[in-house]
């Protein structure tokens, strides 16, 4: 019996430990991809500002909410917009930013393409 | 003639990143994206600071045309400069203005209180912070104004005069 009382045990730490550890992990994720907006350059997870400390707090009340990482992004970016995303979503604000190193990209070979054919015609 | 206007070229590049730099270093360091101007304020649970009763946001925005909210906490000093339009403010009858306590000791917010006086109408606790987070605040000082439960103005950093008079023209 006490063998059992013993395993019992032991399986339920495991189990709330390694969901504790998720929990833990998924909160280290989203404040990564949070920037510290009173700090420069920094993540909150880097900060130790007030600011960031609080929004540490704020996520991890989130979180056992039951908020996913999509809703505490979708409420962060309603206070506080696009802005303290390191990886904002494609939006009509947002275009021109992803769009623009694929614009650069085919604008540059294109430019390759024409002094490449220009060599070969001058050949 | 091409190696004159090359090196006047070059001082005249570099004088003019020079100069916007220059101003650069005037500006405040805090990038503030525009948002959507008129936000709803948020909805929270709280305690009040004196008696330490626990009380709901919609209980403290309600009965007054407008609302200034203030962050502050005893531990900030520019906190200390904007106290007097607080309580130049605080004379105005249509406007109410509640403290946010923001992460402070409670005996050095109340000396805070009694040493420059107590502009404000009501003052809650935000011990962890978040709250401040709930209203998009970035820090102390901060100020709403508010109507209809809606943030009509935001003032991050201290008050001045210019501001004080943008808020008495707002709220005539």
């Amino acid at each position: 019996m006490n063998i059992l009382k013993f395993l019992v045990s032991v399986t339920f730490l495991i189990c709330f430990s390694s969901s504790d550890l998720k929990a833990k992990n998924l909160e280290i994720e989203i404040t990564k991809n949070l920037r510290c907006l009173i700090c420069q350059g920094q993540s909150v997870y880097d900060s130790d500002s007030e600011f960031a400390n609080s929004l540490k707090i704020l996520v991890e009340k989130k979180l056992n909410e039951g908020l996913d990482e999509k809703q505490i992004y979708a409420y962060l970016k309603n206070k506080y917009g696009d802005w303290i995303l390191y990886d904002p979503g494609f939006s009509k604000n947002t275009y021109f930013l992803w769009l623009l190193p694929i614009l650069m990209f085919v604008f540059g070979g294109a430019i390759i393409l024409k002094k490449v054919i220009l060599n070969k015609k001058k050949l | 003639m091409k190696t004159k206007i090359f090196p006047l070229f070059l001082i005249f590049t570099f004088s003019i990143i020079f100069f916007v730099f220059y101003k650069g270093l005037q500006n405040t360091n805090i990038y503030t994206p525009e948002t959507k101007s008129e936000i709803k304020i948020p909805n929270f649970q709280t305690k009040e600071f004196f008696s330490k009763d626990k009380i709901n946001s919609d209980q403290i925005f309600i009965g007054s045309d407008y609302y200034l909210l203030n962050i502050w906490a005893s531990w900030c000093v520019p906190c200390k400069e904007e106290h007097k339009y607080l309580m130049d403010l605080s004379k105005k009858e249509n406007i109410k203005i509640i403290g946010q306590n923001y992460k402070d000791n409670f005996d050095n917010a109340k000396n805070f209180l009694i040493n420059l006086d107590n502009p404000y109408d009501l003052i809650f606790f935000d011990n962890d912070g978040t709250i401040a987070i709930e209203w998009g605040a970035y820090g102390v000082p901060e100020t709403f104004l508010i109507k209809n439960n809606l943030i009509i103005k935001k003032i991050i950093g201290p008050l001045n005069e210019k501001i004080l008079s943008e808020i008495k023209e707002l709220t005539k």
